[in-house]
């Protein structure tokens, strides 16, 4: 039992982690109607700005500077690069991404090296806050949980509340309309774009001491946040929060208990094969809930395309 | 005009004489391991390893035989066994007799294989491959040929030293095993409990579990298992990215037992640990640099260290490769006749630069030397890792580890 609260955390730190990153991207999506295969990159730049700032600034100056270096990235590129290509059509928009991709890999690897930096939470949170039963739960967790609610709420606030938000929505929706009434819709487009990578670096700044900033970390995530937005709904904050979520506490439950195939199997009915080496299904037999965990988001994901095409919360097909 | 005629002769004597000297044969060594993409850090590390070693150890010496100078040349393998094997024949084209290769045992097979069968074809200009890292116990074993030598104590023999170590901790009673879910991280498990088995029947295992390799986002989860086992101790062989995550993740719930490794230290991972790995990492490896063993010990890391200030001698067998392989030619007195070098290779005794003897098993090839269990500290050291505060000093050594170890290696003698 003590465990089970222990995961409900860990998943709520992760899935929170992801929400800071579908967030970004499901609002471009919605505007560009492309998926931002880079996104993920920025959340890898705003890790390895943050080290770079750690070790003159230390940690606090690096949690502000960060975002916003990666957010003017972010917007400089969609300013001279993305807003080009974009009259080419959809394809031309997807390499243009893909291949940033790429190169924001290179480009880190080139300055930082492909070892992993040593960049650390900041020494005030190292200690360990409370623990439930022998597991302590670090400050740091404490901490992450804490901006990602707040970044949360403000985002809901500013999409709902303000006019500038009222604008952001009406403009994914209807871009002629609210052009025709006077608004400059590229300026919105850049600075939604700037926003995303942004609430990205932000991601990477405080996940990178948590879970390794290496030139890898882009790849890794990268993929499981192109399925939190489909899982959500696409354009949706809600459903970004619900799919982050969900995906968090299901890899976290899925990693934490042994439930092996063989047990499942033999509780239906079915006979464990003596002589195990030479069974035909001997994979199927020797499965268990880690090994499998890591998939569960994609097949959750196409469970969801097939029945629910739009995802949770999205309005329209994806 | 005699004295001109003697001029000449002289000069014709100088300048043969000069030519000789010019096309003293230099013995090259093809280094076939990632010199490119992700595991690039590891290669080339070793490469620099190499290269220090051939001309500190051999050609600062004066060389080999009639003064032939080591050259260590590299292919980069990419981390693939088929680009290896394409390398291994663009080198042996340029007449290169002597393959080192270390990263991946899936590659060491490949390349096994490969120069077993080229050298079956082409007895005239055969090869050898000198395995420097590789620690699949099935390359001495089932897999071993007479052309393969391995300097490395394999992943058994590595294991057996470790679990000698664990079992004297009387304190000791249940022990965690986690690694990577693939062949190396499938056969650590299973020494390690077939080994404490053997030791220590009282000890527990209380998780034996693999995780997907390099896929794991979060390793919060597997620690939070291991916290909740109870377990006093921690054995993995993941390297990488994978060791890094996992033993953060399992500091930080809170586990304060020992954590013991195969590969977690340098290439960013010592620094990276820092203050957190403090009383917790744990290495078994050879040739522990912290204390050095003699001066000459400290002279050749201080000169590395010096010259490569980027990388560290991370895999000291590379320094026993190199001058054991120099002593076989010299015992040989060939460096192009591979069957007389290989059997002066088997068999030999020599005294390690590191300290300790090595002994190259005849049997199977496989090298017998002082395993050292090290631990990650920042206290008490000469030498340090990734440039950091940090690095690996000694805390016991297992002398001739696995001397008596068995082997199911028959191989064919040329």
């Amino acid at each position: 039992m003590e465990l089970v609260l222990v995961i409900l955390i860990d998943g709520l730190v992760y899935g929170l982690l992801l929400f800071m990153l579908s967030s970004g991207l499901t609002l471009i999506f919605s505007m560009m109607g492309v998926l931002n295969f880079a996104h993920a990159s920025f959340y890898m730049l705003g890790a390895y700005f943050a080290y770079q700032i750690s070790r003159y600034m230390g940690f606090w100056p690096g949690l502000i500077l960060a975002p916003i270096i990666v957010g003017l990235a972010g917007a400089a590129i969609e300013r001279f690069g993305l807003r080009k290509v974009h009259q080419y059509g959809h394809v031309p928009e997807l390499i243009f991404t893909f291949g940033l991709a790429l190169l924001i890999e290179e480009i880190v690897q080139f300055f930082w090296g492909k070892n992993q930096v040593p960049y650390d939470a900041p020494e005030v949170l190292q200690f360990a806050l409370f623990s439930i039963g022998t597991n302590e739960i670090q400050a740091y967790k404490v901490f992450m949980i804490a901006i990602s609610v707040l970044i949360f709420l403000c985002l809901l606030y500013v999409l709902t509340k303000t006019r500038v938000g009222m604008i952001i929505q009406a403009a994914l929706s209807y871009p002629r309309t609210v052009e025709a009434l006077g608004h400059n819709v590229p300026f919105i487009f850049m600075g939604v774009f700037g926003v995303g990578t942004a609430l990205a670096g932000l991601a990477g700044v405080i996940a990178g001491p948590q879970l390794g900033t290496f030139p890898g970390m882009a790849f890794l995530l990268g993929s499981i946040v192109f399925v939190t937005i489909v899982i959500g709904g696409l354009g949706s904050l809600w459903g970004a929060l619900v799919a982050s979520l969900l995906i968090g506490w299901m890899t976290t439950f899925a990693a934490s208990y042994n439930i092996a195939m063989a047990d499942i199997l033999m509780a239906v009915g079915f006979e464990m094969p003596e002589d195990m080496s030479e069974h035909a299904l001997r994979d199927i037999w020797s499965l268990t809930l880690p090994q499998i965990g890591p998939i569960l988001p994609y097949l959750l994901m196409v469970v969801i395309l097939v029945f629910r095409p739009y995802g949770l919360f999205g309005k329209r097909d994806a | 005009m005699i004295k001109k005629t003697k001029f000449g002769v002289a000069t014709a004597l100088a300048v043969s004489l000069g030519a000789s000297v010019a096309f003293a044969d230099t013995v090259k060594i093809a280094f076939v391991d990632p010199l490119s993409g992700p595991f690039s850090p590891t290669g080339t590390n070793g490469y620099a390893e190499f290269q220090y070693a051939a001309e500190k150890l051999v050609n600062d010496q004066g060389g080999v035989l009639e003064g032939d100078m080591f050259e260590i040349v590299g292919f980069d393998n990419k981390m693939s066994p088929k680009e290896s094997l394409i390398q291994v024949q663009v080198a042996i084209d340029q007449g290169i007799r002597y393959i080192a290769q270390g990263n991946s045992s899936g590659i060491a097979h490949a390349i096994t294989d490969a120069v077993n069968k080229h050298n079956r074809r082409n007895p005239d200009d055969r090869v050898l491959f000198l395995n420097y890292a590789a620690v699949d116990p099935a390359l001495t074993n089932d897999a071993c040929n007479f052309w393969h030598f391995r300097f490395d104590a394999n992943a058994d023999i590595k294991m057996d030293a470790l679990t000698d170590v664990m079992a004297k901790d009387e304190d000791l009673k249940k022990v965690y095993v986690i690694g990577q879910d693939y062949s190396f991280g499938k056969s650590v498990a299973a020494a390690a409990v077939r080994n404490l088995g053997e030791k220590r029947a009282d000890v527990e295992i209380v998780g034996n579990e693999l995780h997907p390799i390099g896929k794991v986002k979060d390793f919060t989860p597997y620690a939070r298992k291991i916290v909740s086992s109870g377990a006093d101790a921690v054995i993995t062989g993941n390297w990488g990215a994978d060791m890094v995550g996992l033993g953060k993740a399992i500091i930080d719930a809170g586990f304060d037992g020992p954590i013991y490794t195969y590969y977690a230290a340098s290439n960013g991972i010592t620094r990276t640990f820092g203050e957190q790995g403090t009383g917790h990492i744990y290495l078994v490896s050879e040739g522990a640099v912290n204390p050095p063993a003699s001066d000459r010990t400290a002279a050749y890391v201080e000169g590395f260290e010096a010259k490569y200030p980027d990388h560290d001698i991370t895999q000291p067998r590379i320094a026993n490769t190199i001058e054991m392989l120099a002593k076989a030619i010299n015992e040989a007195g060939t460096a192009t006749d591979v069957v007389k070098v290989a059997q002066a290779l088997e068999g030999m005794e020599h005294d390690s630069i590191w300290g300790g003897k090595l002994f190259m098993r005849p049997d199977d090839h496989q090298i017998i030397q002082n395993v050292d269990i090290q631990e990650h500290t920042s206290e008490g050291l000469q030498f340090y890792m990734d440039a950091s505060e940090w690095g690996m000093k000694l805390v016991s050594e297992v002398e001739m580890a696995g001397m008596d170890s068995p082997t199911t290696c028959k191989m064919k003698r040329p």
